[in-house]
């Protein structure tokens, strides 16, 4: 494989650091922080509660309700307060990654609100949302089958890579250019969520995977040690 | 966990607690919660800050990007104050187009900061009628505990405090954003704090926790700085008595010292 230098100095393979806490907003039912690198996303879960409006009520099973924004100060160019068609897609793709672990069976007719927020970002915002959700949907009791750990894969020319930064995502453009994909895993390996930005072979792509699977193992791990540090502390 | 309501034998206790000087926390009843600024806490932000008081924060963001002056002050830039009372921080905010409360929040702090005239409109003048810097002033909630209002008025102080100026290229004409100047924004060497003050039964508090707000009557917001008011708002229909009105002025000097010189040692 042709190897490429990062401008972060990072290898192909390393994801940046990251960082999880749990229980950072005292009036949600469950809410978490998840850090990677210069991206900074917020999550907090309300419910299960009534469903309003009446109509978009499920009697078969609950509805999860995500949304996703970015804070009009979290860029370097201010983005227009409220939400947009880009938040609007991003907000149903996490709730499309989430589901698959919730038990909302249990909660015919509820809705179980998820606000996803970005406080500061630095691509791969997505991602650190899904990541905090989960976090957050654990924290706040919701019965789940499992936890989800989200995690970009990209390619940056003709080298397969983890986790694009804002460089990598939005300015390279050498050779191929980079190709960002977004993927969620489940902790035994199902996948939720894939997105593909760009321009990859299949065997590359699969290749891609795989290295996003094993970064998700790693973000498991730290998920999990969040949320154990919060058992036993005020909500 | 905050409720959707209080409850009426809560609200009576915070009443009859307060007939006796008293409030559920042993605060006295002009104290403030405990204080925590934070700034510089969104690195793309020109400037930004976390303020908590209790339980309650507030995030506070500046950006900055060049606009047109207005015809009345072609050598003055601008500044807009938005304000969003997230779902976020409270199952009692919902989603949707901003409401009166946060229009109005916005709307306080705005004048807080420009009748103190805290910032030097003058220095964000480019070229005089045709371009100027406008300061973009955006608050969210991250956690409603009571009174965001005075936590989202020194948040954007201490935003203000931090923020740089972007880097303009002259030639192209256009913001080069993501690079900072070493250029502070230019602001006042003093600053104003904006404290509300609540009226419950007979007695006068400030920094009201999320159940003390619901059982509050009316309200005074007063912006100043060293003794001298620059703006002032009350909310609420219910009348205050010119009693009650002098007691909140006679409040404010020692309310204020107090609040000031916790921020101070944050934001100088």
């Amino acid at each position: 494989m042709p190897e490429i230098k990062r401008k972060s100095g990072r290898k192909a393979d390393e994801m940046r650091k990251i960082s999880a806490k749990v229980g950072i907003i005292p009036n949600a039912n469950g809410s978490a922080m998840f850090v990677s690198g210069k991206t900074i996303a917020i999550a907090a879960v309300y419910g299960p509660k009534e469903h309003h409006p009446r109509n978009q009520r499920n009697p078969a099973k609950g509805t999860l309700r995500c949304t996703y924004n970015m804070m009009s100060f979290s860029v370097t160019d201010r983005i227009r307060p409220g939400q947009n068609r880009r938040s609007t897609e991003i907000s149903k793709i996490t709730e499309w990654a989430l589901e698959p672990i919730v038990m909302l069976d249990k909660y015919p007719g509820k809705v179980v609100d998820v606000y996803i927020h970005m406080t500061q970002a630095d691509a791969g915002t997505r991602c650190a949302g899904i990541n905090a959700a989960a976090m957050a949907l654990a924290h706040a009791g919701i019965p789940m089958k499992n936890i989800v750990s989200s995690i970009a894969a990209g390619k940056l020319d003709k080298t397969i890579v983890l986790d694009l930064d804002k460089y990598e995502d939005s300015e390279f453009e050498e050779g191929e250019g980079s190709t960002d994909i977004p993927m969620t895993f489940t902790s035994d390996g199902k996948l939720t969520h894939i997105q593909v930005d760009g321009y990859i072979t299949p065997e590359q792509l699969k290749e891609a995977m795989k290295m996003a699977r094993e970064a998700s193992k790693k973000i498991y791990e730290v998920q999990k040690q969040a949320l154990k540090d919060s058992l036993g502390k005020e909500k | 966990m905050i409720k959707q309501t209080t409850s009426k034998i809560t609200q009576e206790r915070i009443q009859r607690y307060l007939e006796e000087g008293k409030r559920f926390d042993d605060r006295k009843l002009n104290e403030f919660r405990e204080l925590s600024i934070e700034t510089g806490v969104s690195k793309n932000a020109e400037g930004s800050a976390k303020v908590k008081l209790g339980k309650t924060e507030v995030l506070v963001g500046v950006k900055m990007n060049i606009g047109t002056p207005y015809s009345d002050s072609p050598n003055k830039g601008n500044m807009m104050v938005n304000a969003e009372l997230l779902p976020l921080s409270s199952p009692r905010f919902e989603k949707g187009p901003p409401k009166f409360s946060a229009i109005e929040l916005a709307r306080v702090i705005d004048r807080g900061i420009r009748e103190y005239k805290f910032i030097d409109f003058e220095k964000l003048c480019i070229k005089e009628g045709e371009k100027v810097w406008t300061v973009f002033i955006d608050i969210y909630s991250i956690n409603d505990d009571g009174n965001l209002l005075d936590a989202a008025g020194i948040g954007a102080v201490a935003a203000l405090r931090d923020a740089k100026i972007p880097k303009y290229d002259e030639k192209k004409e256009m913001v080069l954003f993501g690079e900072l100047t070493n250029k502070k924004l230019s602001v006042k060497k003093d600053f104003p704090v904006s404290i509300t003050f609540h009226k419950i039964g007979k007695n006068i508090i400030v920094d009201p926790t999320r159940e003390e707000e619901d059982v509050s009557e009316a309200r005074v917001t007063i912006g100043s700085s060293k003794g001298i008011i620059s703006s002032m708002q009350k909310g609420e229909p219910v009348a205050l008595e010119i009693e009650e009105f002098e007691k909140i002025l006679d409040m404010l000097e020692k309310t204020w010292d107090n609040i000031f010189k916790k921020i101070e040692k944050v934001v100088k």
